[in-house]
């Protein structure tokens, strides 16, 4: 039986790299699932427009790590030649999109995360990870106004809305810890002043997750325990089947083109 | 051949691409050349080797890869052999970049032009996006996204045609 699973060498900054592209890779992928399947139209497109603009940032940080890595890999086999524990994105992105609501909470809070994170990270010293942060800070400043104008929508809206905004909240909150950890590798980067720490985005992202769950009438789970592991490759049983769907043909036919 | 010859040679073999690259239009909005985009933004000659900067308008935009294949059709067809096209992220592209050719041309092909200034403040703003048809400003955003990365959806009021606004960025 032969592999065709790459070996990556994670340097700091080829993790930092690949952490938040397969954040993109995998959270675009799921917007993805809904093309054909949204509730309306207007909604089919623009999920699958927010999933092309996260592709096209995981791209930019797949192509920069394969880069800093020097090893000959390209994106694609970052993408399709690493299996689920080589993977290092939140368990958040990775959660089944479940209904329209648990999609548009994930989204909510993923993006009321990146918005600010990414803006700040356009003054890194880096030029490529600064470029990549100007280009993905205006994309994701589209992407948080959607799911906020819906999160208020629904939760202000019917009683099934409602019930089911709720619902998706208190499932989401756990995952939504994992956004503001730094492992040993990455806290390295951050002395070097290279990329800044997720935890100090914390306050801003809770002052926005708070101000629009009130105005949609929801109640904001205290603060308790949360889920990790996904930065360091323990995931959820939801990935293995992504990536299976995702990788299925460069598998079966590595090298292949049209 | 003294230095001062290929010098002269490069700098007339930069002036013919930037003129075949200057040819290309976007495939998506075919009236806008990628000069009036804004995308196209260097073209570079050493030593007889010629280097076409673009840079995408959104990261995910699929018609990157067409463009990058049109420029290399384009200088081509001028003779040019040697040559790279290299896709640039930085500085990052933003609507601003958008000739004031562009944006009437775009007025007329029917997709409302963006508005100038692409801070946070335009991007957030009260949009008043003037119809491209009829010119009124009765108008509402129908979605947010619409057929392409760049554009959203917004309907006239005064005329009832719908029509594509090209989103700031």
């Amino acid at each position: 039986m032969t592999t065709t699973s790459i070996r990556v060498v994670e340097t700091p900054l080829v993790l930092y790299a690949l952490r938040r592209a397969d954040d993109a890779l995998v959270l675009g992928h799921r917007l993805s699932e809904w093309c054909g399947h949204a509730p309306a139209l207007e909604e089919d497109m623009a999920l699958a427009n927010i999933g092309l603009d996260l592709l096209g940032q995981a791209r930019s940080l797949y192509s920069y790590a394969a880069e800093m890595e020097a090893a000959g890999h390209t994106e694609d086999d970052f993408a399709f030649h690493r299996d689920a524990p080589q993977y290092r994105n939140l368990l958040l992105a990775e959660l089944p999109n479940g209904d329209f609501a648990r999609t548009i909470l994930r989204q909510f809070f993923y993006a009321a995360f990146a918005d600010l994170y990414w803006r700040a990270m356009m003054a890194s010293p880096d030029p490529t990870l600064a470029a990549i942060a100007a280009k993905s800070e205006k994309e994701t400043a589209y992407h948080l106004r959607h799911s906020a104008e819906w999160v208020i929508r629904l939760g202000d809206g019917t009683e099934e809305s409602h019930r089911r905004a709720a619902d998706a909240v208190a499932y989401l909150w756990p995952y939504t810890g994992e956004m503001f950890e730094a492992d040993a590798a990455e806290r390295a980067l951050v002395d070097a002043g290279t990329v800044l720490d997720p935890a100090g985005f914390r306050d801003a992202w809770d002052k926005t997750v708070s101000d629009i769950l009130a105005e949609a009438t929801l109640e904001k789970p205290a603060a308790g325990w949360m889920q990790q592991g996904g930065r360091s490759g323990r995931h959820s049983e939801h990935l293995g089947h992504l990536l299976a769907v995702m990788q299925s043909v460069p598998r079966a036919i590595p090298g292949a083109t049209w | 051949m003294t230095q001062l010859d290929n010098g002269l040679g490069d700098e007339v073999l930069r002036r013919k691409a930037i003129e075949a690259a200057s040819t290309v239009v976007d495939p998506e909005i075919p009236v806008l050349t990628i000069a009036d985009l804004g995308v196209l933004r260097d073209v570079t000659v050493q030593g007889g080797h010629v280097r076409v900067d673009i840079t995408p308008t959104y990261s995910g935009c699929p018609a990157m890869n067409m463009i990058a294949v049109e420029i290399d059709l384009a200088l081509s067809r001028a003779g040019i052999e040697d040559k790279e096209v290299r896709t640039v992220l930085a500085p990052a592209w933003t609507t601003d970049w958008m000739t004031e050719e562009g944006r009437r041309k775009l007025r007329e092909y029917g997709v409302a032009p963006p508005q100038p200034g692409t801070g946070r403040r335009a991007l957030f703003g009260q949009d008043v996006v003037a119809c491209p048809q009829c010119g009124s400003t009765q108008t509402h955003q129908l979605a947010e996204f619409g057929s392409t990365s760049c554009k959203a959806l917004w309907r006239c009021e005064s005329c009832r045609e719908p029509f594509d606004y090209f989103k700031c960025h």
